[in-house]
C-alpha cells in the first residue's frame, strides 16, 4: 500500500476522535516545549555571558596567581601572592616575552570613597593606564592617568559614571578632590555610562594606579590579576608559552603540575562558559525529556485502547486482504502522526513561549539577552517525537497486526 | 472444471489434550460457475469451514485446492492476497466501516490489491451501480437502510473482481423484502456474471436458491445433492 493513502486512512482515524488524539498529545507537546525552551534560553544565557567576555577582547590574556583550582573545594590555592614587580618586569623583558604590546598589572577591593559629606561604596581598581583601551572604557571627561603617574604613585583617579553622578551629582567632577581611606585623590578622568565589562560593573568603578592602590590603599606588594594583551589573536598561544616559560624559569619550576601561576585566555573562557551552560541545558533536557517519556506511555496507552476498539476495523481489512504488515503500518503511522503533530505544536510554543521569556529577561535582567531560537533543537524535537511515536507505537501495532481476523470479525 | 476442491479436511481444535473436532474428512469440490449452499445448524462446523475455505483459517489435515493450485503451504502473506484479489466476502452483520462513505467503505479492498489509485473510482462506481446504490454513494452506513448496507458489501466484495464469492448468512440480519432482494442480486451474479457463490446458511429456505446443498452436520459431509425445485429470488422470496 502507497505511503499517501496509509496517511489518509491515519489521519482520518485520528480525526475521528479529535478530542482524544489532542489530549493524547498533550504531553509530547508539553515535553518538546519544555525542551526547546531550555535550549533556547541556555543559548540566550550563553550569548549574554559570552558578549561579556568578549567585551574586553580576544587578545586578552589573564596572568593569575595560584595554580588552576581544580575543584569547588580548592580555594585554598587561588589567593596566593606568587605574582609581584619582580614577575611583572621579568614578564616585560622583550627576550622573555615576544609579542606582547602592553602587561597591566590588576588590583581590586571594595571601598568607600568621600567627596565633602557624600560617601558612596565602590570598587577601587588599580592598574596600567592601557587597561582602559583593552576594556574600551575611554573617559568621556578628563583624561585617564599616564605611566609617570604610575611610576610616581600618583593620587589620581578616574571614576565610574554611577560614583561621579551619586557623589557630585550634575556638577564638574574634574579638578576635584575625593577621599579614599583618608588618602585625597584629585579626579583626573570620568567615564560615561559602560554597564558590564568582563562581568565587572564599570559605572561603580574608581581606577587608580597600580602602584598607589597598592602601597596607599590596599597594603599589598602582589597582584590580583596581569592583563597582558597580544599583538595579534594568532599569536596568542606563542604569548602564552612565553609568559608560562618566563615564569617557570623565574620561580625554578620544572613540573608544570607544581605552577603556582595560570595563565587563561578569552577562548579558554568561552569554552568553559560553553561547557557550563552545555550542561546545565543536558540536564534541565534530562529533566524535561522525562516528561517526553510519560507523552510516549499516554499514547501507547491510547493507542491500545484504540486498537481494542478497532478490533472488527482489524478483521475486516484483514479478511479483505489487508497483510499484517498493512496493520502495523497503520496504526504505527498513528502514532507517529499523533507524536509528530504534538511535536510540531511543541517547536512553536516552545518558540513562543521562549520568545516572550527573552522579552521578560532582557526588560528585567539583562539588557544584554537576546532570543536565540537553535534550529538544531527544533530538528532535534521534531525527531524526538517522531523516535517516541515509533518507540510507543510498535507495541500497540504489533497488537493489531497479530489480531486473528476470524476473532476479530466475531468481537463486540 | 472445479474452482475449489478438499479432500478429507479436518479441524481439530486441542487445548492440553482436550480435543474438539470441528470439521472431519470433509471432501467436496464446486466448479466454477457454480451456486452452491453450505447448510447446517449453529455448531456444525459450517463456519470453521467458510474460514478455511476463505483463506481465513487453515485445515489440520487434509489438501484444499483453490483454481488448481494446492494453497495449504501458502504463506500468510500470500493467503493474504488470495483473500484480495480472488474471493469476496459479504457477512451476516455488513461490516462496514462507519462514519465512511459508500464510495470509500467500497474502495477498501482496492487498498490492499496493488492497484493504481486512479482506477479506483470508476471500479467503485461500477460495483455500486451493479448493485443499485448509485444514487448512494457518498451516504454513510448510519444513513442506509440493513438491506441497503448489505448491497454496498456486495459491491464491495465484487470491486475486485472476484471469481467466487462467500455470503455468510447474508439475509440473516434482514427483514423478507431485503431478503429477497439480496437474493436475487447473488443470483443474478452468478447468472449474469458467472461469479461462483458459495452461501452459507442454516434455512433451508435460504438454502433452496442454490443450485447444490451441502450439507453439514456435528464436522461431517452429511448430505451433498442438486436442489430439485430451486427458488428464484426474482419471483417468490419469503421468509
Amino acid at each position: 500500500m502507497k505511503f499517501f493513502q496509509l496517511l489518509k486512512i491515519s489521519s482520518k482515524a485520528l480525526l475521528a476522535n479529535k478530542s482524544r488524539s489532542a489530549l493524547t498529545i498533550l504531553g509530547i507537546v508539553i515535553g518538546i516545549s519544555s525542551i526547546i525552551m531550555v535550549m533556547s534560553i541556555g543559548k540566550g544565557a550563553e550569548g549574554l555571558i559570552l558578549g561579556q567576555i568578549q567585551g574586553i577582547g580576544s587578545r586578552t590574556i589573564s596572568v593569575e596567581p595560584g595554580r588552576e583550582p581544580q575543584g569547588p573545594a580548592d580555594f585554598a590555592e587561588i589567593f596566593v601572592d606568587s605574582l609581584k614587580e619582580r614577575e611583572l618586569e621579568a614578564l616585560m623583558k622583550k627576550s622573555n616575552v615576544r609579542g606582547a604590546s602592553s602587561f597591566n598589572p590588576f588590583v581590586i577591593q571594595g571601598m568607600n570613597v568621600a567627596y565633602g559629606s557624600e560617601t558612596k561604596r565602590g570598587t577601587v581598581i588599580g592598574t596600567a593606564p592601557a587597561l582602559f583601551d583593552i576594556f574600551n572604557i575611554p573617559p568621556d571627561e578628563g583624561v585617564v592617568f599616564s605611566e609617570d603617574d604610575v611610576k610616581s604613585q600618583a593620587s589620581v583617579v578616574v571614576l565610574g559614571a554611577n560614583i561621579k553622578e551619586d557623589l557630585f551629582g550634575l556638577s564638574d567632577a574634574i579638578g576635584e578632590k575625593i577621599k579614599i581611606k583618608n588618602r585625597t585623590f584629585r579626579v583626573i578622568g570620568v567615564m560615561g555610562k559602560k554597564g558590564q565589562v568582563s562581568f565587572l560593573n564599570m559605572d561603580d568603578m574608581i581606577i587608580v594606579p597600580y602602584t598607589t592602590a597598592q602601597k596607599y590603599l590596599m597594603g599589598i606588594d602582589y597582584f590580583h590579576n596581569i592583563i597582558v594583551e597580544a599583538e595579534s589573536e594568532e599569536i596568542i598561544d606563542f604569548v602564552v608559552s612565553d609568559i608560562k616559560a618566563t615564569l617557570r624559569e623565574l620561580h625554578d619550576i620544572t613540573d608544570p603540575e607544581k605552577d603556582d601561576f595560570h595563565v587563561s585566555t578569552q577562548a579558554d573562557a568561552a569554552e568553559i562558559v560553553g561547557s557550563i551552560t552545555g550542561v546545565l541545558t543536558a540536564l534541565l533536557v534530562a529533566v524535561a525529556a522525562i516528561s517526553l517519556l510519560v507523552g510516549g506511555i499516554g499514547i501507547m496507552n491510547i493507542m491500545l485502547v484504540s486498537v481494542t476498539e478497532r478490533t472488527r476495523e482489524i478483521g475486516l481489512r484483514k479478511a479483505l486482504g489487508a497483510t499484517r504488515k498493512d496493520m502495523m503500518n497503520q496504526f504505527l503511522l498513528e502514532a507517529v502522526i499523533l507524536t509528530a503533530t504534538g511535536g510540531v505544536i511543541g517547536i512553536i510554543l516552545g518558540a513562543l513561549l521562549s520568545f516572550l521569556a527573552s522579552l521578560v529577561l532582557s526588560s528585567l535582567v539583562a539588557s544584554g539577552w537576546t532570543f536565540a531560537f537553535p534550529v538544531s533543537a527544533a530538528l532535534i524535537g521534531l525527531f524526538i517525537s517522531a523516535a517516541i511515536g515509533l518507540a510507543f507505537g510498535i507495541y500497540p501495532a504489533k497488537e493489531a497486526a497479530s489480531k486473528d481476523p476470524i476473532e476479530a470479525l466475531r468481537y463486540e | 472444471m472445479a474452482l475449489i476442491e478438499v479432500e478429507k479436511i479436518s479441524k481439530v481444535y486441542g487445548m492440553d489434550g482436550f480435543e474438539t473436532v470441528a470439521l472431519r474428512d470433509i471432501s467436496f469440490s464446486v466448479n466454477e460457475g457454480e451456486f452452491a449452499a453450505i447448510m447446517g445448524p449453529s455448531g456444525s462446523g459450517k463456519s470453521t469451514l467458510l474460514h478455511i475455505l476463505g483463506f481465513l483459517d487453515r485445515a489440520t489435515s487434509g489438501t484444499y485446492h483453490f483454481d488448481g493450485k494446492t494453497i495449504d503451504e501458502y504463506s500468510e502473506e500470500e493467503l493474504a492476497v488470495l483473500r484480495n484479489k480472488k474471493i469476496g466476502f459479504v457477512f451476516q452483520s455488513f461490516h462496514l466501516l462507519p462514519r465512511t462513505s459508500v464510495i470509500d467503505n467500497v474502495k477498501l479492498p482496492l487498498l490492499y490489491s496493488g492497484i493504481k489509485e486512479i482506477y479506483w473510482n470508476d471500479m467503485a462506481l461500477e460495483a455500486i451501480d451493479s448493485v443499485g446504490l448509485s444514487h448512494r454513494v457518498n451516504h454513510e452506513p448510519s444513513q442506509l437502510s440493513g438491506g441497503e448496507k448489505q448491497r454496498v458489501a456486495i459491491a464491495r466484495a465484487l470491486v475486485n473482481k472476484p471469481k467466487l464469492i462467500f455470503a455468510d448468512e447474508p439475509t440473516g440480519n434482514l427483514d423478507s423484502k431485503s431478503g429477497k432482494a439480496i437474493m436475487e442480486i447473488l443470483q443474478d451474479l452468478n447468472e449474469k456474471e458467472g461469479k461462483t457463490i458459495i452461501l452459507i446458511t442454516h434455512e433451508t429456505y435460504t438454502a433452496e436458491h442454490a443450485e447444490r446443498i451441502i450439507k453439514i452436520l456435528d464436522g461431517e459431509v452429511e448430505r451433498d445433492f442438486k436442489v430439485d425445485s430451486r427458488r428464484k429470488a426474482s419471483i417468490d422470496f419469503v421468509k
